[in-house]
């Protein structure tokens, strides 16, 4: 249909699209311009420098928050990857199960849980269980990410499987491989792009992650974005910018890279 | 070797429910290229998967030499099959596809190497052997399906249509080669296809499907100058269908009496005919074109078409049907004729055959 309805052109379009963008990047860009500010403001510009880098590089606080930060997010991703696998096994490479789509509403279930009511569930259970055992270090953080991950990790890791040509599981077996081995030899090589695209997204989702981490956190247990927010309540500085600038770099190398990863096609 | 018996495989339930597999019976037997052939949907690809392992029968039993195969999976059949669309390992190299097999079932690795060695030598693919899968042409892709399926020397080598990706002068290679293989390795071939003339060039024997079930097992010759039923000889070849009287038969000659009135005899299969109006198939080149005062059946040419090596002649009979009469053309063919000229058609006795209804 060649004259079908195009929304591109409507009048008004190309202005309503041009507002988005601008309303989308131009505080981004206005963050990452003023961290190179020379003076104290995040509003008056006068001049250019590394200085609030070097200040943020030399802050033990944003040092140690940063820690803690990669820390959760390395565990939460592999934590969550390795569920998101089994998971998307199980809703893809089985015979057809009862409950297979409630599992399947189940396992997407913080995608569509408000945060904070899962944030006030998890400080209620986890304070529980803090009294019950004395336990207070990071492992409430690593599960409460881990959660939360899990359908970021499991959605391009399915995808990738439901994408796969099913015979070449079925050649294997032909040829004498038992499940493992199918599993080992076949599906898994050709699902590591989306196990890594998965593991990506978990990281950088838990990396920005505030609600829950603000609830979950025990004192002295600030991550990176929850450290930024509680600056922000006293003197801003154009530090936090320098902090937001390095951040969001890294974001978008793993969001980019998780882009690539997805897009890869089998050869 | 391969014993089949009473196959059926329902898919789905209740009012989905659909019979692809209806009460399949077949023997095949060591060292033979077998033949399922069919039209697409007859249920060809269920009956390779059933023996494969990837389908359970809903009834009926698999064997092989004597053993049931039905409650091994399949990575414990002594069958490999060459899947239709190759289906290589993308993240291997050549000889790495080829050598899955055996590796998988524990053999050492130097006997590994050497037996690829020799299917890359049999498939004449070794200068490829560290090519990535993604880096050969369809051809290659075929030889190295074929070889990885071979390797482990399977008991059955099971093909499903592993040639109808293949433009037509490739097909016609691998279908010598296959041929040539077969031969060579001793390995019973199952081969699947819907082309009827693939399925004659190749086989020893063809069994031709429709509609879940198998309609008549011969070889090629048998199925194709004796077709037991309408839909064998509609299938196979282009056939001229005539209503004629059977008036008794006396083992497998039938006496006939034509439209016209004319009596010859023909093939007729001793069980399932019996006398009264029946359904005689005649081959277009088994007939010939006649003075119509001498012919079994007078008519009218329609039309002539020339094919190159041969002539189509299509002639309207007194009683409406329309016959085709195929005719080789030689060099001295004199005898011209044109549409409109009135023709008769005949052909010898006992080369029609009756067909059971
Ligand atoms: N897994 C399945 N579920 C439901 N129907 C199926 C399934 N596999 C095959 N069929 C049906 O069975 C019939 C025979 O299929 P198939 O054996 O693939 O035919 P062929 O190989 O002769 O073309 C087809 O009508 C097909 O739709
Ligand atoms: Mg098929």
């Amino acid at each position: 249909m060649a004259r079908g309805f195009d929304v591109r052109r409507q009048t008004g379009f190309n202005t309503i699209a041009i507002c988005c963008f601008i309303l989308l990047y131009a505080p981004i860009i206005l963050i990452v311009v003023y961290s190179f500010n020379k003076g104290n403001s995040i509003a008056i510009w006068e001049g250019f420098s590394w200085r609030w880098y070097i200040s943020a590089w030399d802050n033990e606080k944003v040092q140690a928050a940063t820690i803690r930060s990669v820390v959760i997010a390395f565990w939460a991703s592999m934590l969550s990857t390795f569920a998101a696998v089994l998971a998307a096994l199980a809703t893809t490479r089985t015979k057809p199960w009862r409950g297979q789509s409630f599992i399947f509403a189940m396992i997407n279930q913080p995608l569509m849980v408000p945060e904070i009511v899962t944030a006030v569930s998890l400080l209620i259970v986890f304070a529980s269980i803090k009294v019950a055992t004395g336990y207070t270090g990071l492992g409430y953080l690593v599960i409460a990410h881990t959660a939360f991950c899990i359908p970021f990790a499991y959605m391009p890791i399915r995808a990738r499987l439901q994408g796969m040509d099913l015979t070449l599981e079925q050649a294997a077996s032909d040829l004498y491989a038992t499940p493992w081995q199918t599993f080992r030899r076949v599906t898994l090589p050709q699902l590591t792009p989306g196990i890594l695209a998965g593991a990506m997204l978990a990281f950088v989702i838990s990396l920005d992650d505030v609600v829950i981490t603000e609830f979950v956190k025990s004192a002295g247990q600030d991550t990176l974005p929850t450290y930024m927010l509680g600056q922000l309540r006293r003197v801003v500085t154009p530090e936090i910018n320098a902090i937001s600038t390095v951040l969001l770099a890294f974001s978008v190398l793993l969001v980019t890279g998780f882009f690539l990863l997805s897009r890869t096609r089998k050869q | 070797m391969i014993e089949i018996a009473n196959v059926t495989k329902v898919f789905g339930q209740g009012e989905a429910a659909f019979r692809a597999l209806d009460g399949v019976s077949v023997t095949i037997d060591e060292n033979e290229f077998f033949t399922l052939l069919g039209p697409s949907g007859c249920g060809k690809t269920t009956l390779l998967r059933t023996i494969a392992g990837f389908v359970d029968p809903t009834s009926g039993s698999v064997k092989l030499d004597g053993q049931s195969l039905l409650e091994s999976p399949p990575y414990k059949r002594p069958v490999n099959t060459v899947f239709q669309s190759y289906a290589l390992f993308p993240h291997m190299t050549v000889a790495q596809n080829i050598g899955f097999g055996l590796e998988m079932q524990g053999k050492p690795k130097s006997e590994v190497q050497e037996t690829v060695a020799e299917m890359l030598e049999l498939v004449r693919m070794t200068p490829m052997a560290d090519r990535q899968t993604g880096q050969i042409s369809g051809g290659q892709q075929q030889r190295v399906a074929l070889a990885r399926a071979l390797a482990p020397r399977p008991k059955v080598l099971l093909l499903d249509e592993p040639l109808s990706a293949l433009d037509f002068k490739l097909r016609k290679e691998m279908q010598l080669e296959l041929k040539r293989l077969q031969s060579e390795t001793g390995i019973t071939f199952i081969f699947v296809t819907h082309d009827q003339e693939e399925a004659l060039t190749m086989s020893d024997r063809i069994a031709v499907m429709s509609e879940g079930a198998i309609r008549q097992i011969g070889g090629p010759r048998d199925i194709y100058d004796h077709p037991a039923e309408r839909f064998v000889a509609d299938f196979i070849g282009d056939t001229n269908f005539l209503e004629v009287e059977l008036l008794r038969t006396e083992g497998e000659e039938g006496r006939i009496r034509l439209a016209s009135g004319a009596e010859t005899t023909a093939r007729a299969l001793s069980g399932g005919v019996s006398a009264g109006t029946v359904t005689l198939a005649v081959r277009p080149e088994h007939a010939d074109l006649a003075d119509p005062a001498e012919a079994l059946l007078p008519g009218t040419l329609a039309e002539v078409v020339y094919f190159g090596t041969d002539t189509h002649y299509h002639v309207d009979l007194e009683d409406g049907t329309r016959f085709v009469v195929r005719q080789q053309n030689t060099p001295a063919q004199v005898q011209r004729r044109a549409a409109g000229d009135r023709v008769g058609v005949t052909f010898a006795p006992g080369v029609g055959q009756v067909l059971r209804d």
